[in-house]
Parts: C-alpha cells; sequence; structure tokens
C-alpha cells in the first residue's frame, strides 16, 4: 500500500522536524511585526537589529510579516502574537484603522507594546503603546523638500514603490510642501518589481524631460531609479534625494549621482524597542518620551561608516 | 460523488458477477474528501504535539486561526464549485481588492447609505463575474487567460479610482459610515457575544486584564466571516451533491461537449459558476472591510492562489469533473492553520513558503493515488 508508506514518510518527517522548532521558554519574549513583503529588502536592516538586539539582551525575538504586504493580513498576525502570550510586541502602524484594534486589544490583554517606523506619536499613545521609535515621516519630507529648494530645486518626481502605504507617501507630501510647490501628478506609482520601476522612471522622464529633481521612497525604488538615470544620461545632472539607505544608493552618493540620502536608521527602531523592553520587564524603567530615530541626512562628508555597514545595520 | 449511479441487481438471490462488490468500509474510506481528512488529521497532531503550551489552542489562539481558515474556506468554496465545472478564475484577489474599494467609494466618498454600498457592489462584481464567464464562453479561450486579464484590470481600476477621487491608496471611515446600518452587522458583527462574556465572567476564557474593556473577554464572540463560511460550504455542498444543477457542474466541467449533447445548458452553468466566485469574493472583501473599518487597493494580493491551493489540497482535480465542497474546506482549514500554526511553533517565518509547497505538494501526491483508487485509472 503506497498510502501507508506515504503515511509513514509523513509521521517520520514530523519526528525530525518536531524538534527544530522546541521553544526556548525561559528568557523573555518579544516579537516585531512589520507590514513589508518579503520581497523589500530594507527590512533586513530592522532583522539585524532585532537579532544583536536579541543576543545582547538574551532574549528570544521573532520577526513577523505578512508574506504579501497585505495590511488586512498584518492584523491576523499581531491578532496571533497577542494569542501567542510574549512578553511585548514592537509592531508598525502603517494603517490605523486596519490595525489600531488588534493593538488595542493586545494592550488590554497586558502586552507590552511599542509602535516604531510607522504611524506617528499621537496615533502611538491612541492605541495604548508605550511609545513610538521612529521618523515622523511628513516632517522628513518636509526638511527633505526645504533642502531641495535651497539648491534650486522647483519641479520634482516622486517616485513612489509602496503606494499602498499612507505613511510612506506622507513622504512625497512633505516634500511638495517644503518644496513650496504643488503635488500634482508628481507621483509615479512605480510597483515593487525592478525593471518595471527602471522602465517607468525613463518613462515619466522622457515624457517630462524638464523635470528638476528626483525623490525616491526607499531602495526598492533608488536602485532601479539610478540603473534608469544612467541610460538616460541624466545621472549627476537631475537632483537626487532619496529616502533610506542601502548598497546602492551609498555607492550612488559616493558618486555623485545622489546628492543626499535620508537615514531614519532603522536599525535603531528595531534595537532600541528590544532594549527598551527587556529593561522595562526587568526593572521597571522606561524612558520618558518617544525617540525619534530620524531624519539624519547623509551626504558624501563622513561616508565611511554608512559604507561599511550599509544594507546590514545603516 | 460522481454523477454514475449503479443500478442495483433486481430480485435475485445470486450477486451480479458484473458487479464487484467492495466493503463498505473501503466504500466510506474512499472518496474526493479523503487526502483532506488525512491532511486535517497530520496537521493537528502536528500543532498539538509542537504547539499545544504556545497558545494556539486558547480560545484566542484558536479563533485567530479559525477566522483565517474561514477566510480561506469563502473564497475555496467560489473557486471549487468553479474548478470543478472545468474553468479558473484567476481575478479572485483583486476582485477582494476592487469590491472592498467599491464599498468604501461609494459610501465613504460619494455618501450613499451602507446598505446599498453593499448590495450595488455585489451586483457590480457579478456582473464582472458573469462578463468573465461570457467572455472565457464567447471566445473559446482558457479561463486562465481572461481572468488574469482581470486580475490586471481589476487591480489597476481599483488603484485608479482610490487614487483619482481620493489621492490616496488606503480609504478609511467605513466604521463611521456603518454606524447604525442594518446590513453591515451581517457581514462585520459578531453572534454569540452573550454566551461569550458568560463563559468570560465564569472565567473559563481569557479576559481583558486593563484598559476600558477589562473584564470583557478576549473572544467576545464568533464574527459573521465564520458565520459566511460555513453557510457557504453548506450551500455549496448542497448544491453540489443533492442537486440537478450539482449534476451538470460536474458533467460541465468532465466533458462539456458530451454534457451539451445531453441537454446540460453548460454555458449557463459555467457562467453562473463564475459569478458565484465573484460572490464568494465579495463576500470576503466586505467582511474585511466592515471588520476593519478601511479599503486598501492592495488587498487580496495573491488570494486567487490560496483559494487554488486549498480546493487542491481538498482533492479537486485541476483539469475539473472532480472534487468535493467538503474536501475544499478541509483544504482551506489545512492552509489556514499551517499558515497561523507555523508562528506558534516558532517557526523561522522566511520559512513559511518552503512548509507551504512541500504540503501542496504533499497533499497532490496524495490525493492522486486515492483518486487511483477510487477510478481505478493507471
Amino acid at each position: 500500500m503506497k498510502k501507508f508508506k506515504l503515511l509513514t514518510a509523513a509521521i517520520f518527517s514530523m519526528a525530525i522536524a518536531a524538534p527544530l522548532v522546541s521553544m526556548s521558554a525561559v528568557a523573555e519574549r518579544y516579537v516585531l511585526i512589520s507590514h513589508a513583503p518579503d520581497s523589500d529588502s530594507w527590512w533586513n536592516t530592522v532583522k539585524n537589529g532585532l537579532a544583536l538586539a536579541g543576543k545582547q539582551m538574551d532574549v528570544t525575538v521573532e520577526y513577523r510579516n505578512p508574506p504579501t504586504g497585505d495590511l488586512a493580513d498584518m492584523a491576523r498576525i499581531i491578532q496571533q502574537a497577542a494569542a501567542s502570550k510574549p512578553d511585548g510586541i514592537i509592531t508598525t502602524l502603517a494603517d490605523f484603522d486596519v490595525l489600531s484594534g488588534p493593538i488595542r486589544n493586545a494592550v488590554d490583554q497586558g502586552i507590552n507594546v511599542i509602535i516604531m517606523n510607522s504611524g506617528t506619536p499621537e496615533q502611538a499613545r491612541d492605541v495604548g503603546a508605550l511609545m513610538f521609535v521612529g521618523q515622523p515621516e511628513y516632517d522628513a519630507g518636509f526638511a527633505a523638500g526645504q533642502r531641495a529648494e535651497k539648491d534650486g530645486v522647483k519641479s520634482f518626481v516622486c517616485v513612489n514603490h509602496a503606494i499602498s502605504n499612507a505613511v510612506v507617501s506622507e513622504r512625497c507630501r512633505g516634500f511638495a510642501d517644503g518644496l513650496g510647490v504643488d503635488l500634482g501628478n508628481s507621483m509615479l506609482d512605480s510597483g515593487q518589481d525592478p525593471s518595471e520601476i527602471k522602465n517607468r522612471v525613463l518613462a515619466y522622464l522622457s515624457a517630462n524631460p524638464d523635470v528638476d529633481a528626483i525623490l525616491t521612497l526607499g531602495p526598492t525604488a533608488a536602485g532601479p531609479t539610478l540603473l534608469a538615470l544612467q541610460e538616460n544620461g541624466y545621472a549627476g545632472d537631475i537632483y537626487f534625494g532619496t529616502f533610506d539607505l542601502g548598497e546602492d544608493i551609498v555607492k550612488g552618493i559616493k558618486s555623485g549621482v545622489i546628492n543626499w540620502a535620508i537615514d531614519q536608521q532603522p536599525f535603531l527602531q528595531a534595537y532600541l524597542p528590544i532594549v527598551i523592553l527587556a529593561n522595562y520587564d526587568r526593572f521597571g524603567v522606561l524612558p520618558g518620551n518617544n525617540i525619534n530615530s530620524g531624519p539624519g541626512f547623509v551626504t558624501k562628508e563622513g561616508l565611511e561608516l554608512v559604507e561599511k555597514h550599509a544594507g546590514e545595520y545603516r | 460523488m460522481t454523477e454514475t449511479t449503479s443500478t442495483p441487481p433486481v430480485s435475485t438471490d445470486k450477486p451480479d458477477e458484473r458487479v464487484k462488490t467492495r466493503s463498505s468500509f473501503r466504500q466510506a474510506l474512499i472518496r474526493p474528501e479523503l487526502g483532506g481528512i488525512c491532511g486535517t488529521i497530520l496537521v493537528f497532531t502536528f500543532f498539538l504535539l509542537t504547539a499545544s503550551d504556545s497558545g494556539m489552542f486558547s480560545a484566542s489562539g484558536v479563533m485567530n486561526w479559525s477566522i483565517v481558515s474561514s477566510q480561506f474556506i469563502i473564497i475555496a468554496v467560489g473557486a471549487c464549485l468553479l474548478m470543478i465545472a472545468g474553468e479558473f478564475d484567476l481575478s479572485v484577489g483583486s476582485m477582494i481588492g476592487f469590491s472592498g474599494m467599491s464599498i468604501a467609494l461609494l459610501s465613504v466618498v460619494f455618501g450613499l447609505p451602507m446598505w446599498m454600498a453593499i448590495i450595488a457592489t455585489f451586483i457590480l462584481c457579478m456582473g464582472i463575474g458573469a462578463l468573465s464567464g461570457w467572455l472565457v464562453i464567447k471566445t473559446g479561450l482558457p479561463s486562465f487567460i481572461v481572468t488574469l486579464a482581470f486580475l490586471f484590470i481589476l487591480r489597476g481600476l481599483t488603484i485608479f479610482a482610490a487614487i483619482s477621487t481620493t489621492n490616496k491608496t488606503i480609504v478609511g471611515g467605513i466604521k463611521d459610515a456603518a454606524e447604525g446600518d442594518w446590513l453591515a452587522p451581517l457581514f462585520g458583527g459578531k453572534v454569540l457575544t452573550g454566551l461569550f462574556q458568560w463563559l468570560g465572567d465564569n472565567g473559563w476564557i481569557e479576559t481583558f486584564e486593563r484598559g476600558f474593556k477589562k473584564g470583557q473577554p478576549v473572544v467576545d464572540g464568533i464574527p459573521m466571516l465564520m458565520v459566511w463560511a460555513v453557510i457557504l460550504l453548506i450551500f455549496g455542498h448542497w448544491l453540489l451533491t443533492k442537486t440537478k444543477f450539482g449534476n451538470w457542474i460536474f458533467a460541465s466541467g468532465g466533458n462539456a461537449q458530451a454534457a451539451t449533447y445531453v441537454g446540460v445548458p453548460v454555458n449557463r452553468v459555467k457562467i453562473l459558476m463564475f459569478m458565484f466566485t465573484a460572490f464568494c469574493a465579495c463576500v470576503f472583501a466586505t467582511s474585511q472591510v466592515i471588520e476593519f473599518g478601511s479599503a486598501g487597493a492592495d488587498r487580496g494580493l495573491l488570494k486567487e492562489f490560496e483559494a487554488i491551493i486549498s480546493v487542491v489540497i481538498g482533492g479537486a482535480l485541476l483539469t475539473g469533473g472532480y472534487g468535493s465542497v467538503i474536501g475544499a474546506a478541509l483544504g482551506a482549514i489545512i492552509f489556514g492553520v499551517v499558515q497561523q500554526g507555523l508562528f506558534f511553533a516558532g517557526v523561522e517565518s522566511s520559512l513559511f513558503r518552503v512548509f507551504l509547497g512541500a504540503i501542496l505538494l504533499f497533499a497532490v501526491i496524495l490525493n492522486t493515488y486515492i483518486r487511483r483508487m477510487i477510478t481505478g485509472e493507471k
């Protein structure tokens, strides 16, 4: 009977798998939940920060995300994390409507929650989180817009690879306001796929050849945009600013194609909450305010340390 | 399970030598859902062994994977009937995003009452389902291609509609719009809340420890999503196994030509099944939108494959003409439990898809053997 063979095989593989997933129950356990799809490489820095903090503080850490970036799935993951009774949850607040309910429920079940990365300090307070660790996105965009205006920029295109993330889109709005222009049609929905992003940027620039500046909202969009600018010869000529860091972006800054990058220092967004939660659980100490992990402008000066750890811890 | 009915030998003492007797045990065992049943038992055994102390089987844990499984059941029932009728719908995920956005825009932006927005969306979606079905029939193209086109069209329309009316891709404010509406609780409400409050008061299930919900149970009712899943499951099973129309579905998927010759209205059956799939996607989206209070342009990404995976784990044949709604539901439960359970068991989340692929492969192999045992094909 083939069926029985298959069945024994299944039971056998279960027996092997079981020890692999056994839980370590002694240390405090913290779960970090992000809204990022699997394809978003930027979150690797967060994972590394999380792992490092877990090791240094001697606690168990877990990273969870909805594979496709579907925020409704993320709400389920938060509910599930709460059901597994961790000592603390660190989560992004990418959409208040969808996520506030599950987060509030976790808080009310007696789990300490810290909001990281997305959301606002007010929203974090609303859901009952201990604090917010992240970069106020609109303000960061605004500061970047002011900087660009000082450098003589009059018009821009914003390459948005995460158009469904309302918080990330705030960066474009802030930039437009800081620059003192109307956002209008300047937002380009680029999708997540590198070659699609590249081709859409190329198409946009050939249709609007007199655009002064490009703003990309993360490495996902910045890398392909760099390639596009190499291809149409705009590299170095067009004013190029980007959010966040990555290996390509650091190289771009070094070669002068990218004027600046806004670093929100994601490492801190994962690292600090673990340290804070662990110390809060052990000694009851808690910093008195939200923590702004960014914005910091990274330019050609002082790039060496950034370069060394780009994509890993920066 | 199939449309063949054996005529029993009439009034003879000797059994007919043409009819091979099968033990009743074997008879009961050999059915399309067998793979699903085995899988469900295996999956639960696995997680009982590895994750029993992690909260997976506490009230809130059970509720968590049940809701996720119910979501899968809702879209799997539609996908299952359509697949048995011999067609595919790859636009389910986009349809979920589209109908959610439609409800949000109609109610929040255009100010229609919630019930009207919901009904209008249902009509619109089933219309689109009918259109894709009609295109498949008229052009003779594979439904794979036609619905793949709709996957892009609907997703693009969703993003366009959201951006051009609100400049945002997430439209909120639905909770306020649904306040006091008579139809919305049918999708986003909860039933048996009194029972759960009573259980919580007696300390049998967990209650909130702090905040304004202190003393209320963490699980405060059965969400309508689960009720819908059960209703659709029962309806689908009844339709498929107890009605003439069910036989037509099998016949249309098994051999459309032959079915047409014996007078089955194949085209009508198929178009109706496309509409039913759209209806299921719409139920999914409405429940989600009402529960979470916002619609996002990227909702439902890849859900079409999750529906198909559930159906295939449940023993249906990709080529049509064979399958079971109960099996599809079991497939959905396996899928939901595995997806959520791997977390409780503490498995690295990037390995989730590896497990998923392995389970899919295992289920399909098992189902193939079972089907060969049933039909006797080699």
